[in-house]
């Protein structure tokens, strides 16, 4: 057998105006986990899909098992044993779980149900996956979908098999048995590249390191040769200072500061009564477990879910919120927390994505001219340093972190007095990352309000100097001053208090 | 020619590449057939006014009706996804509105002919809310919401005038048919182009245009943002309302009667597919009005090629069917992503033979 399962020497990967991938080399031993890391941008995305088909590559060689070879499609990689699972769930939710492994790879069309299921079984087991093969896929956990679609990739046989952000929706007891069977995969001889943001995961899971920078290799590493603090300098090219100067902000002292917002039993259709209120320049937050309710609660902020109760008043005086473009009058921003969904309108301009609130806050009959919003739009990609060919740029083109300025800059620009950031770091390298909670601060410094909600708790307790918790969508309590630790905040989610 | 500049692909005019391509085929063709094809010439009609003549102007002028429907439609398919199939029988209910008024007062002076269009419009305008509201309100598939009006539309029309066919004699409303006294250009023509400027003001002077395609291409997205998608779905239906109004009105003027079994027969599918052979996406989004206009003259100077080629009215549908499939298929994203590739491949292939060429000398 060869020495190396799968080796890309000098990719190379064009597109308008950008060289994503400029002489990339990477290479992947069989029975190992290799994670690849890199910021958005980096070129993570682009390697995978010239590996999978997806792209074609401009210039280098692909090798698998020390046979050269040329991919020409997602089906084509799926033949040679490379499979692919993306971060969002690909499979088709109203179909069985063995319906799901076996869609579209019908050579016969008459085998029998009862067959396939016993079959789709059997890999279930084997790899423990805890779903039956009658069952709906929407019925599973997205964590058992997620090893659904694990388990559909393992079947082809796959030798090369790729994880794109597979933990990114997964809570910590779901992640901790995907990596069991990562680990049971890496036993039976399949290569693992594993593409996640989440740095804690790459030491727990990981053997090999390789980080890519700018769409170029930095190196390839041992993973228990490359201290964690090493890793994020060589992903984002400085070092470190300004992350750990960060987390050691002076006591925020807005206590005095008047009140800028105010809910009384504020209630949507998919949120329960709460209250609630933030000061002028306060950066707090919601925190809680998946479904504890903390997004919709700020969604009833908004009024982006039906409002069906509640008092609230801005500045001291009562108004009604009932719609966005209610609150949007009331100079609230909000960034939801579902981008693709929610966020950006993907076939249209950076520039017309960055103007499209203000837009609508001026209203039909006033258009803001095509010079303005120019200005507009190229003032901002310089401010937030968004990575675009050009404003003109479909924004849909553009990698997700850059996606997520955009959408930034679209709030930024309505000059807001409240801003509701939900998960605005989600799937977000750790440079963007940092610049996305600098500019929270600033915004604070400058009087603006802003309600801060992220799955990192630590990243929120970097920023945040009030955190509401919730559970089982109601509040269970509000940590300030020195409660303000992970500890406490573990224990409020958990409800250990008492 | 573009191509020898090496800059040429199909990018560089965005959607426009294929509809114009397609006109300049049509044109190229037609010249071949027959030099004097696109001769223009000075005639005088019945009322002795001199007037152009000759196949572009039957073409540009028969588009009409065409190119102002494809302009409302382009609307519509952008803010919901989907097309109105009722506009044909919509203008039916439009002209027999006009009529109605026309003939309901003693004589026909100028006045009259405004208060019957502003009715007519406006009755267009409901039947457009109508649709709109299945569509935006209850959410119901265009298509499906617009075939309501589509098989009943044309019985309204019947009813409106009790049955009858009346013809109106007026110069003014044969003046909109046809020519006005002392203009040489048809009245028609006219028209589409005060409606395309029409459509241009709009844009330019409200923020309709970005708002339209925020809510087809993410309609959530568009909501979050404060954007009311249901209204402005609603508001495409009712323009597109205004439009099947004053083609319903061009399309009795010509004949100086209504028919409401014949008015704009068909016309929807035409609509439907200027839209689309414009270059603009059926499944809503982006869109180009141009290119939507440009694909009615397509439409049209190709029908009238088929006529002029002596082909039988019963096979010209066939014939027309052969080059949309054609234009349809050149025009999907598979086949522009093969030939940019192509394109590519032979520009670097020709790099290297170049750079070959220097070493070599």
């Amino acid at each position: 057998m060869h020495e190396y399962l799968l080796t890309m020497r000098g990719i190379e990967k064009r597109f308008p105006g950008v060289l994503a991938l400029n002489g990339v080399d990477f290479t992947l031993r069989s029975g190992e986990i290799h994670a690849l890391m890199g910021e958005n941008g980096a070129g993570k995305s682009t390697l995978i899909k010239v590996l999978t088909g997806v792209y074609q590559m401009d210039g280098g060689e692909i090798r698998l098992e020390g046979t050269p070879m040329v991919i020409r499609s997602p089906q084509d990689a799926q033949n040679k044993g490379i499979s692919t699972v993306y971060q969002e769930i690909t499979l088709c939710p109203n179909l069985t779980v063995a319906e799901n492994i076996y869609i579209g790879r019908g050579k016969h069309p008459w085998v029998r149900q009862r067959d396939l299921e016993k079959r789709a079984d059997e890999i279930l087991s084997r790899l423990g996956i805890p779903a039956r093969s009658t069952q709906l896929l929407g019925s599973c956990s997205l964590a058992v979908q997620q090893m659904v679609a694990i388990a559909r990739a393992v079947d082809m046989n796959c030798k090369v098999l790729i994880l794109d952000e597979p933990t990114s929706s997964l809570d910590d007891k779901e992640v901790k048995r995907l990596f069991d069977l990562m680990r049971d995969l890496k036993s039976k001889d399949v290569g693992i590249i594993f593409v996640t943001h989440f740095l804690d995961q790459v030491y727990e899971v990981s053997d090999r390191i390789t980080v890519l920078r700018n769409g170029e290799l930095v190196g390839e590493y041992l993973t228990e040769e490359l201290p964690q603090i090493q890793l994020v300098s060589k992903m984002i090219g400085k070092e470190l200072e300004e992350l750990s100067n960060l987390g050691e902000t002076e006591e925020k002292e807005i206590g005095k500061k008047e009140v800028f917002y105010e809910a009384k039993g504020l209630a949507s259709s998919d949120a329960l009564p709460f209250d609630f209120s933030i000061r002028k320049g306060e950066v707090n937050g919601f925190t809680g477990l998946l479904g504890s309710g903390r997004s919709e609660s700020v969604r009833a902020i908004f009024g982006a879910d039906k409002v069906t109760g509640g008092a609230v008043k801005i500045g001291g005086k009562p108004v009604k919120i009932l719609r966005p473009v209610d609150a949007m009058k009331h100079g609230i921003g909000y960034l939801a927390e579902d981008r693709k969904r929610d966020g950006i309108i993907a076939e249209l301009s950076v520039r017309e994505n960055i103007i499209l609130a203000l837009q609508v806050m001026n209203g039909m009959f006033k258009p803001i001219s095509r010079n303005e919003s120019e200005a507009f739009a190229d003032e901002y990609i310089k401010v937030l340093n968004i990575k675009t060919a050009s404003r003109e740029t479909p924004v849909g083109s553009l990698s997700g972190g850059n996606q997520q300025k955009v959408i930034l800059a679209r709030w930024l620009l309505t000059h807001p007095d409240y801003l509701i950031l939900d998960e605005p770091t989600r799937g977000i390298d750790v440079g963007t990352k940092l610049e996305i909670q600098k500019l929270v601060l600033k915004l604070a410094e400058e009087g603006v309000s802003v309600t801060f909600i992220s799955s990192e708790v630590e990243e929120m307790l970097r920023t945040c100097s009030r955190l509401i918790v919730m559970r089982d969508r109601h509040v269970v309590g509000e940590l300030t001053g020195k409660d303000l630790n992970q500890t406490q905040v573990m224990k409020t989610i958990a409800g250990g208090e008492a | 020619m573009k191509k020898k500049d090496g800059k040429f692909s199909l990018g560089s005019l965005g959607q426009l590449t294929i509809p114009l391509i397609a006109i300049a085929l049509l044109v190229v063709f037609n010249l071949i057939r027959d030099p004097g094809f696109f001769s223009i010439g000075i005639s005088h009609n019945s009322n002795g006014n001199a007037v152009l003549s000759g196949n572009i102007i039957s073409i540009i002028n028969g588009a009409s009706e065409l190119a102002i429907l494809a302009m409302g439609m382009t609307l519509v398919t952008a803010a919901c996804g989907g097309q109105d199939i009722s506009v044909g029988a919509a203008a039916a209910i439009a002209g027999s509105v006009f009529v109605k008024v026309l003939k309901s007062g003693s004589g026909i002076s100028g006045g009259t002919v405004i208060l019957a269009f502003l009715c007519s419009c406006i009755v267009a305008m409901l039947f457009g809310c109508f649709n709109g509201t299945l569509v935006a309100v209850f959410k119901i598939q265009p298509m499906i919401a617009t075939l309501i009006l589509y098989t009943c539309g044309r019985s309204i029309a019947y009813w409106i005038n009790g049955g009858a066919t009346p013809t109106v004699t007026s110069s003014i409303v044969n003046g909109i048919g046809s020519f006005i006294p002392g203009i040489p250009i048809p009245t028609p023509v006219i028209i589409v182009v005060v409606m395309a400027l029409l459509f241009k003001l709009l844009f330019h002077f409200t923020a309709l245009r970005l708002f339209t395609q925020s809510v087809g291409i993410n309609g959530s997205a568009a909501r979050l943002n404060g954007i009311d998608a249901r209204f402005i779905k609603l508001l495409s239906f009712i323009i597109l309302g205004v439009c099947v109004s004053v083609s319903g009105c061009i399309g009795v003027s010509r004949l100086g009667l209504i028919n409401h079994e014949t008015l704009l027969l068909d016309i929807e599918m035409d609509t439907i597919l200027a839209v689309a052979i414009g270059g603009n996406s059926l499944g809503g989004g982006k869109f180009k009005l141009s290119g939507s206009i440009i694909g009615a003259y397509v439409i049209q100077t190709l029908t009238i090629t088929l006529y002029a080629m002596k082909v039988s009215s019963t096979d010209v549908k066939a014939y027309k069917a052969i080059v949309i499939i054609l234009l349809v298929v050149i025009g999907s994203p598979v086949i522009k992503e093969r030939f940019g590739r192509w394109i590519s491949h032979l520009r670097q292939r020709r790099v290297k033979v170049s750079a070959k060429g220097a070493e070599e000398g």
